[in-house]
C-alpha cells in the first residue's frame, strides 16, 4: 500500500477506465475523487456502482460533467440527468437488480466466474441471460463483475490499509475493494496502525493499492 | 382518513413481533407510523440497516445514516449496519419475514409491476425485484386506480417486477389476497361496498366465503377496529 496525493491517484486513470464507486445516493461516495476527476476531465468512463445519486452529489456530478459512456447501476431514479443522457443517446445505463449488482460484484472480487439468482426470472432482467437448475429450481447465471479501478470511501483508514466504515456509508465499498485491479481509497480519518482492533477491520490492508493522503 | 393512510393503517395489521420488515418508498413507508403498540419490529434499509429509526432532530443528522433513498434517518437501540451483500442476503435468503411495497399494476395472477413505464418512466428495479423474489411475504401498498383506471388488470401493461405472485394487495378501498393463484376479495374498507371494489377492478375477483356471508364486513370491523386517538 502506497499514500498517493489525490491529484497523482486520479492521473492514474486513464480515459476510457471502468470504475467501481462505492456508495449508495452519494452516502459512502469518496467525494474529493470524483471533484478530482471532474477537474482533471477524465472521458469515455464506464462506472459500476449502485446508483447515480442525484444531479451535483457523488457520481451524479460525473453524469453533469458528460464523463460517462455507460453506467452498471440498479436505480436511476433519482437523477434527471441520466434518465436525460440515456434517452438522448450519450449514455448507455445498465440496469442490474441491486441485490444482482452486489453478488456479481463479490464474485467479482472473490474468484468466482458468477452467481445463481432467482432475482428476474420471469421479467426482462432474464434477457439473454443463461438459466440454470439446482434441485428443480430456476435460476439466472449471473457473471462476475470487476473493474480497473475502485474508489472507495473508508471512516478510518491506518497507515497500512486497514479499512473500517461507518454506518450506512459502508454498503458497497468493501465488495468493490475485492473486486479491482487497483483500489484506491480516500478516508475520513487516517490512523496509526493499532488503532483499528483486528476485530474491526472490514477490508484487510494487503487489498489496498493506495491510500489518499490528507490535504 | 386519507387514503395513503387508510391503506399503511391496515397493512401494519400484518405486522407481528419481531419481524424483519422491509418498506419501500411512498405509501410503505407510512406503515411505519402505525406499528401496533407492544410489538417490536425491526425495519431495514437495503443500503444496509437494521434498526431504522425516525427522522433526527434538527442539527442532529449525520451524512453516514441515511435511509434507501439518501435522507438521514436514526438508529433505534438494538440496530446494526451491514454491506449491500449482507442487506440481499437477508433479503433473497428467507430472512425477510415481509416486504411492503407500491404498484403501478398488478395483474390476474397477482404480479406486480412497479418499476418502469417504457418510454416515460425508468428509474430502475433497485432491490424490488430482489424483495419480490426474496421476501417471506409481499403485500402491495397502492391506491385502487390511477386517474380514474384500474390498477388490478387482466394483463400488466408493464415490465413484470417478478414472476412471482403477491400474498396481499391493500388499496383504499379493499384488501385483496392471491389464494390459489387466484385474486380473492377478503375485506372492503369502512364505506366501500363490494360492487364499488368490483367496479373499479379489471379483474374478475373471488369473493371470500367470509366477505359473502351477510354482515361479514361489520363483524370484521367490529374485530379489528383501530383505536381512535391519532397516532399521527
Amino acid at each position: 500500500m502506497k499514500t498517493i496525493s489525490l491529484q497523482d491517484a486520479v492521473a492514474m486513470i486513464p480515459a476510457g477506465a471502468t470504475l467501481m464507486v462505492g456508495g449508495f445516493m452519494g452516502v459512502g461516495t469518496p467525494e474529493p475523487l470524483i471533484d478530482e476527476i471532474v477537474r482533471q476531465q477524465k472521458k469515455d468512463l464506464t462506472v459500476i456502482a449502485n446508483d447515480t445519486a442525484a444531479p451535483g452529489v457523488g457520481i451524479g456530478k460525473l453524469v453533469d460533467a458528460a464523463l460517462l459512456r455507460r453506467v452498471v447501476v440498479s436505480h436511476i431514479g433519482l437523477n434527471p440527468e441520466t434518465q436525460r443522457q440515456m434517452l438522448a443517446g450519450s449514455l448507455t445505463v445498465d440496469l442490474v437488480p441491486q441485490g444482482t449488482l452486489a453478488e456479481r460484484i463479490r464474485a467479482g472480487g472473490f474468484g468466482l466466474g458468477g452467481v445463481l439468482t432467482a432475482t428476474g426470472i420471469g421479467t426482462i432482467a432474464e434477457e439473454g441471460k443463461q438459466k440454470i437448475a439446482v434441485d428443480g429450481r430456476d435460476y439466472l447465471l449471473e457473471p462476475a463483475l470487476r473493474a480497473d479501478f475502485a474508489l472507495v470511501h473508508a471512516f478510518i483508514a491506518d497507515y497500512l490499509g486497514n479499512l473500517a466504515y461507518v454506518l450506512t456509508a459502508r454498503n458497497f465499498n468493501p465488495l468493490m475493494a475485492m473486486a479491482a485491479d487497483t483500489v484506491v481509497v480516500q478516508a475520513e480519518n487516517i490512523v496509526p496502525v493499532g488503532v483499528v482492533a483486528p476485530d474491526h477491520v472490514m477490508t484487510p490492508a494487503p487489498v489496498v493499492d493506495y491510500l489518499v493522503a490528507n490535504g | 382518513m386519507d387514503p395513503q393512510s387508510t391503506i399503511a393503517r391496515r397493512i401494519a395489521d400484518e405486522l407481528r413481533d419481531g419481524m424483519l420488515v422491509n418498506l419501500g418508498i411512498g405509501i410503505p413507508t407510512l406503515v411505519a407510523n402505525f406499528v401496533p403498540a407492544g410489538i417490536r419490529v425491526f425495519f431495514q434499509s437495503e443500503n444496509g440497516l437494521i434498526g431504522t429509526g425516525p427522522v433526527p432532530e434538527p442539527g442532529m443528522a449525520l451524512p453516514w445514516l441515511t435511509d434507501a433513498g439518501g435522507r438521514p434517518v436514526t438508529a433505534l437501540p438494538g440496530a446494526s449496519t451491514f454491506d449491500s451483500a449482507t442487506s440481499f442476503g437477508l433479503i433473497r435468503g428467507g430472512h425477510l419475514d415481509l416486504t411492503v411495497l407500491g404498484g403501478l399494476q398488478v395483474d390476474r395472477h397477482g404480479r406486480l409491476s412497479n418499476w418502469m413505464v417504457p418510454g416515460k418512466m425508468v428509474p430502475g428495479m433497485g432491490g424490488a425485484m430482489d424483495l419480490v423474489a426474496g421476501a417471506r411475504r409481499v403485500v402491495v401498498a397502492m391506491q385502487h386506480t390511477a386517474k380514474g383506471r384500474p390498477k388490478i388488470v387482466r394483463e400488466s401493461s408493464l415490465p413484470l417486477t417478478s414472476e412471482r405472485a403477491v400474498d396481499l394487495i391493500v388499496t383504499e378501498l379493499a384488501v385483496i389476497a392471491v389464494r390459489d393463484g387466484r385474486l380473492t376479495l377478503i375485506e372492503t374498507m369502512e364505506g366501500v361496498t363490494v360492487n364499488e371494489v368490483l367496479n373499479m377492478t379489471e379483474v374478475e375477483l373471488i369473493i371470500a366465503p367470509e366477505l359473502a356471508s351477510a354482515g361479514a364486513e361489520a363483524v370484521r370491523r367490529s374485530l379489528s377496529a383501530p383505536s381512535t386517538g391519532g397516532a399521527l
